[in-house]
């Protein structure tokens, strides 16, 4: 039962968190058809958080998902380093998309034949979703990687940058053994093998390297974040904060 | 008032009148969204599933069918979210893919579970029916749309993508 909770909070805190980085590119995408596509990726983003808390409510009588996502202390908050980091340059946008998002199908994918049954039904829903965030990831990788040295430079360096942010989503839980035992997930480590397995010949044909020392960030899972969360957290409830208890819209 | 007696083609027919706001010439029975109308004890359920997870719309047609169906003369109509069945373009029927034409949308191919890259950029010119088209975005004005354009008539479109 904790087991499951954990890994829901951990996928839905994810997805909230990262669904509002990609919102922020709403209006200042460097082209249209991008500002639309992180626009659309964030909506589903956003749909996918409120989903599996709602998963939570219904099976664990969890709060509500907006008291979930709103009224959470940032200590209890379990998404991965790697989706609450500010945004930069478009590069460093684009780059965390593809490393976040190859993740995200994977454990979706992974899930889909969970022994649990309503998170298993919604992955199968999910994974069909992200297929298209995935495309849109590679497409502008293998496109910028291979474009003009100072595209290929600025994609590198955001590789650089990000990849060990990257190796923290597979931070293990207290609860690996059990998930897998019980046939609900087969865990981070399955996980991020698989995930080496896809992204790495993608990241070839892009004429980029991975970086070849790692040292993963974990502390988000556990609650540890960076300072760049609770700026967010706050902007974030500033407008149901400000309304009388019980306000419906 | 006495309920009126259960008719579970009367409410299928009803629910042809029912649009999709995004799409407001579909309804949600050319969508594939009904997958189910049952009597209970007391009175009606009707069961849908939605498009997208994050479709922004949900509220507003399970609102439209519980009044169309409630328009009938039927009391505690019920609208509950399916989640046994999983909603995918192959639901939408032939009917609805015309419509879906002729709004102004090139339509998703069937592909039964299986299709990559090549389904989703290609897609017929809904305006003058050429194959000479390419895709620019996977994503367009709604989450079910990508954006194309068309070499034939010189035209862009939207496409209902396959998913």
């Amino acid at each position: 039962m904790e087991a499951i909770k954990n890994l829901l909070f951990r996928m839905a805190d994810d997805e909230l968190i990262y669904g509002h980085r990609m919102s922020e590119w709403t209006g200042m995408g460097p082209i249209m058809e991008e500002d639309i596509a992180f626009s659309s990726m964030a909506q589903d983003k956003i749909g996918h958080a409120l989903a599996n808390y709602s998963i939570l409510e219904k099976e664990f009588q969890t709060a509500n998902p907006d008291k979930l996502a709103f009224f959470r202390k940032e200590n209890e908050l379990m998404n991965c380093q790697l989706v609450e980091l500010s945004n930069h340059e478009y590069d460093f946008s684009l780059v965390r998309h593809f490393l976040f998002d190859h993740a995200d199908f994977i454990r979706y994918e992974m899930l889909s034949t969970s022994s649990f049954a309503p998170l298993a039904q919604l992955s199968k829903k999910i994974k069909g979703e992200l297929k298209y965030h995935v495309l849109h990831a590679d497409t502008w990788l293998t496109r910028l990687g291979n474009a003009t040295e100072e595209s290929h430079a600025r994609m590198q360096s955001a590789l650089n940058e990000l990849w060990n942010y990257a190796l923290g989503i597979f931070e293990p839980s207290d609860f690996e053994a059990e998930l897998i035992a019980e046939k609900i997930f087969d865990g981070e480590k399955v996980l991020q093998q698989k995930w080496m397995e896809k992204i790495s010949p993608i990241i070839e044909k892009a004429n980029l390297k991975i970086p070849s020392s790692s040292a993963p960030v974990y502390g988000g899972r556990k609650g540890y974040h960076t300072d760049q969360l609770q700026p967010l957290l706050t902007e974030m409830a500033e407008v149901i904060s400000s309304e009388a208890e019980g306000t419906e819209w | 008032m006495t309920a009126t007696i259960f008719n579970q083609q009367e409410i299928y027919k009803s629910l042809e009148e029912v649009m999709d706001p995004e799409i407001p010439t579909l309804s949600v029975i050319d969508m594939g969204m009904i997958t189910g109308v049952e009597e209970t004890v007391t009175g009606v359920r009707v069961k849908m599933i939605p498009t997208f997870t994050a479709c922004p719309a949900i509220h507003v047609i399970k609102d439209s069918i519980q009044k169309k169906v409630e328009s009938l003369g039927y009391e505690n109509v019920e609208v509950q979210l399916d989640d046994s069945i999983v909603w995918n373009s192959d639901r939408i029927t032939p009917n609805g893919k015309i419509l879906l034409e002729n709004f102004g949308l090139g339509t998703p191919q069937r592909h039964c579970g299986n299709f990559g890259m090549e389904e989703i950029a290609h897609s017929k010119c809904p305006h003058c029916g050429s194959e000479d088209t390419t895709m620019n975005s996977i994503f367009g004005s709604t989450l079910c749309r990508s954006t194309h354009f068309c070499f034939s008539c010189k035209q862009a479109f939207e496409r209902f993508k396959p998913v």
